[in-house]
């Protein structure tokens, strides 16, 4: 079974993201903020995180320069979850070393199709 | 008041409907699935200012213009589709047309693909050969038919809601081939002018005129009965040139329907247009 982590400072996406997840036979873990995220990652790496961008404490952009520069041997996928939908966004996200990106509001099938293209589901 | 009352119909109704999809597209509509006529025309109902299924049913039979009718065909008919649908497929029509140019060179590949919808198909067919040009591979002509104008009218804008755009499409695709617009997404007009669009019967029209070397029509018989599935497959044959492509959807098959195709063993999944006075397994061996 595969990992994923989900970052978002609303508890309600994080609802949303775990039940669509679990029906798609991910184990789920949830993090607040990048901190706590980086922190989950550097003890147990999952196999992909959902990545909010902005969030107290450390923004979504700030964790994966984080995850960049701790050495983990093997990063984990990073599909960034938002509401920030202007190209600019993207492709910083994506310079930035995200591998996919989901624009909110998601549903099942957006999220299944992106876990797809980056072959994790 | 038209805007929450319940719009049921009678059977008599519901079955009229029905008949009018069928004859005019050769799609079926299960019994277990005759819900769905209610859910897809409500908008059109309350659009109209109707109240019932039974006054749309009303209005169809006095009007005198085609209009109504054709919307109600477009709402009732199936539209699901997505960018990259099942992606390894595309990759292995991709391979397929690498081989034939090799074996053609300087002529053009022509493809089809039939039912496309709101044309994710044809345009994920465009950008994967856009894609491969820089590995030396030529890009084909692709003409995109559907039976539904409206979904054409929707395919040539090539606007996508942000839900559509990201079913199945990479990311790098998306900010390679559109632009952000109004919530939507909008194809670079120069990918969409990659694709001609035609409107196109399956259950009546002939082919489109010329051979193809490979045909497309994935997700499309299977809302058919035996009879039309096997005579579409007919007309797709006609469609093919000899030692050309059908590729159907992944519930799909030809086998039992058809005697113009035989698996291929070279492309998993795709099936070989053959003579079926020649005896299957000579025709086989032209693609290997």
């Amino acid at each position: 079974m595969k990992t994923c982590l989900v970052v978002d400072d609303s508890k309600v996406i994080r609802k949303v993201a775990r039940h669509i997840l679990e029906t798609l036979d991910f184990q789920v873990r949830e993090a607040g903020d990048g901190r706590e995220a980086l922190d989950s990652c550097l003890a147990t790496p999952p196999d992909v995180i959902l990545l909010d961008w902005n969030m107290p404490v450390m923004s979504g952009m700030d964790f994966l320069r984080a995850l960049k520069d701790s050495g983990l041997p093997q990063r984990p996928k990073v599909v960034f979850c938002t509401t920030e939908n202007g190209m600019a966004y993207i492709r910083a996200a994506i310079e930035a070393g995200a591998d996919e990106y989901v624009m909110k509001p998601f549903d099942r099938e957006t999220l299944e199709s992106k876990l797809q293209i980056v072959g994790v589901a | 008041m038209p805007g929450s009352a319940p719009i049921q119909g009678s059977a008599a109704a519901m079955n009229m409907i029905a008949a009018l999809l069928e004859q005019r597209t050769g799609q079926q509509i299960a019994a277990n699935r005759a819900w769905r006529i209610e859910t897809a025309l409500k908008p059109l109902i309350r659009e109209r200012g109707l109240a019932t299924l039974d006054e749309l049913v009303a209005a169809l039979v006095v009007s005198r213009t085609p209009e109504l009718s054709e919307m109600v065909v477009d709402a009732l008919l199936n539209q699901e589709t997505s960018f990259f649908r099942d992606a390894a497929v595309l990759e292995s029509i991709g391979d397929a047309a690498w081989e034939m140019q090799a074996e053609m060179p300087g002529r053009r590949l022509r493809l089809w693909s039939a039912g496309c919808s709101t044309g994710q198909e044809p345009l994920s067919l465009a950008m994967m050969f856009t894609e491969r040009e820089s590995k030396g591979q030529s890009p084909p002509e692709i003409i995109a038919t559907d039976v539904s104008g409206a979904a054409l009218a929707r395919a040539r804008a090539g606007r996508y809601s942000q839900f559509e755009i990201q079913r199945g499409l990479s990311v790098l695709r998306m900010i390679s081939w559109f632009e952000g617009s109004g919530g939507e997404w909008v194809a670079n007009p120069e990918l969409v002018r990659k694709v001609q669009y035609r409107q196109h019967n399956l259950a009546g029209d002939g082919p489109p005129p010329g051979r193809f070397d490979i045909v497309l029509c994935r997700n499309v018989l299977l809302y058919f009965s035996a009879a039309l599935r096997r005579k579409v497959l007919d007309t797709l044959a006609a469609a093919v040139r000899p030692g050309g492509l059908l590729v159907l959807g992944a519930g799909e098959t030809v086998i039992g329907l058809s005697d113009h195709f035989v698996p291929s063993e070279r492309f998993r999944g795709l099936y070989q247009a053959v003579d079926p006075g020649t005896p299957a397994h000579s025709t086989r061996l032209a693609l290997r």
